[in-house]
């Protein structure tokens, strides 16, 4: 078998032997090292973004989601924040309101949309642990691989519940129209400064648990700065998941949401 | 920036980066993958190396590398221009005038630049040809 070259002006050959005072090709080649060869350095600009390819499908599932007219919010926190608690509180005020799908990102196993089942609303778990290293974030085709398990002309608001960490989802446009976080305030005030990609990338913070407000000798003004230092824009919306309490004020978060989609 | 134990997602960010640069390579053999990283982004370079490695082996990418061109998070203010680094902590108002309105005009990056072609510094000799001594002590087809 003789080695195959592809020389930059785009001719390309293969060949057992070498001429004499050429040099093996065994070796490491650096640029310009070709000295028998009649090439350019050997170095090839690519200059392509590593995130086109999940971003090309994100556009294709906001499309699918505005040909619908569905608005959809990607849902992220780390783990045990409470965005099932919330999420199930949701259902019970807006069920019989408004049609709602729940997209469900789960490492193993339909414990949370357990949870969610029996308020009416389409659910289409993703279970990521099988994915070849996605188990730690919903990425665009993931989303575009549950979309078909719902009937998307017949809803109005799809909630993407992600995968509980404050890392990796934050980097991926899963296709939604608006961001939100669920922060819990047993998480501590310095969350924002450790986590600054998560916090800028959101359009709402849910700042919960504010029922154990009183238990915690949590600093909310100190982690409202430190929000703000990160991102001045977002929107900030204190709740209990478990009391209810501010999650009125989520809810018409969310009709302001379809509203700027429709 | 990111705690230690949280999953990886690099994992599948090298998924992404085999696309590309199988795709720009055209079946021609690839030493080097220069990567720029911005700060803001949460890519811990050592995890991207380490992680290459394990996507590429057994692949035609095999004993390539990844080289990480860091990008520093620089912002400007609109409210009266000043440019600065945002440095270590995170805090995007102006360090000038103090205001929040300030854009981020560096530090998002996250491309694949370029790639050096040639076969890897450590990787498979090819069919055919012959180690000449020189960087080939160990390799193996």
């Amino acid at each position: 078998m003789g080695r195959f070259h592809r020389h930059d002006d785009g001719t390309a050959h293969s060949h057992d032997d070498h001429p004499a005072g050429d040099h093996s090709h065994g070796h490491s080649h650096g640029p310009g090292d070709h000295s028998g060869y009649q090439t350019g350095p050997d170095r090839v600009e690519v200059l392509e973004r590593i995130f086109d390819e999940n971003d090309k499908t994100a556009a294709a599932n906001r499309g699918s989601f505005a040909a619908s007219g569905v608005c959809a919010v990607n849902l992220m926190s780390s783990p045990g924040a409470g965005k099932t608690t919330l999420l199930r509180e949701t259902l019970q005020r807006m069920a019989g309101e408004l049609r709602i799908g729940i997209i469900e990102g789960d490492i193993e196993t339909s414990l949370d949309a357990d949870r969610l089942a029996g308020f009416g609303a389409q659910i289409a778990l993703i279970n990521t642990g099988n994915g070849f290293g996605g188990e730690c974030h919903l990425d665009a085709p993931m989303v575009g691989s549950a979309l078909p398990r719902l009937a998307l002309s017949d809803l109005d608001l799809v909630l993407i519940e992600n995968v509980g960490n404050l890392v990796c989802p934050a980097e991926f446009d899963v296709g939604e129209h608006a961001r939100a976080m669920v922060y819990a305030i047993t998480e501590g005030e310095e969350k924002p400064l450790k986590y600054p990609v998560m916090f800028r990338s959101c359009d709402l913070v849910l700042v919960n648990k504010m029922d154990l407000l009183p238990y915690l000798g949590f600093d909310l003004d100190g982690f409202l700065a430190n929000l703000r230092a990160v991102n001045p824009a977002a929107a900030v919306i204190q709740v209990s998941a478990r009391t209810g309490e501010g999650v009125d004020a989520w809810c018409d978060w969310l009709r302001a949401r379809l509203g700027e989609v429709r | 920036m990111r705690a230690g134990g949280d999953p990886v997602h690099e994992l599948s960010l090298c998924g992404a980066i085999a696309n590309i640069v199988t795709r720009h390579a055209a079946g021609r053999p690839v030493s080097v993958i220069h990567v720029q990283v911005g700060q803001l982004r949460q890519v811990v370079p050592d995890t991207l190396v380490f992680c290459w490695e394990l996507v590429s082996d057994g692949t035609p990418l095999a004993g390539s590398r990844i080289d990480v061109e860091g990008v520093p998070a620089r912002m400007r203010c609109r409210a009266c221009g000043h440019v600065a680094e945002v440095g270590d902590l995170p805090v995007f108002a102006c360090r000038d005038c103090g205001s929040i309105d300030a854009e981020v005009i560096s530090g998002e990056e996250f491309m694949v630049t370029s790639l050096d072609l040639g076969a890897a510094p450590d990787g498979a000799v090819p069919d055919g040809a012959v180690p000449d001594g020189e960087a080939n002590e160990g390799a193996s087809t």
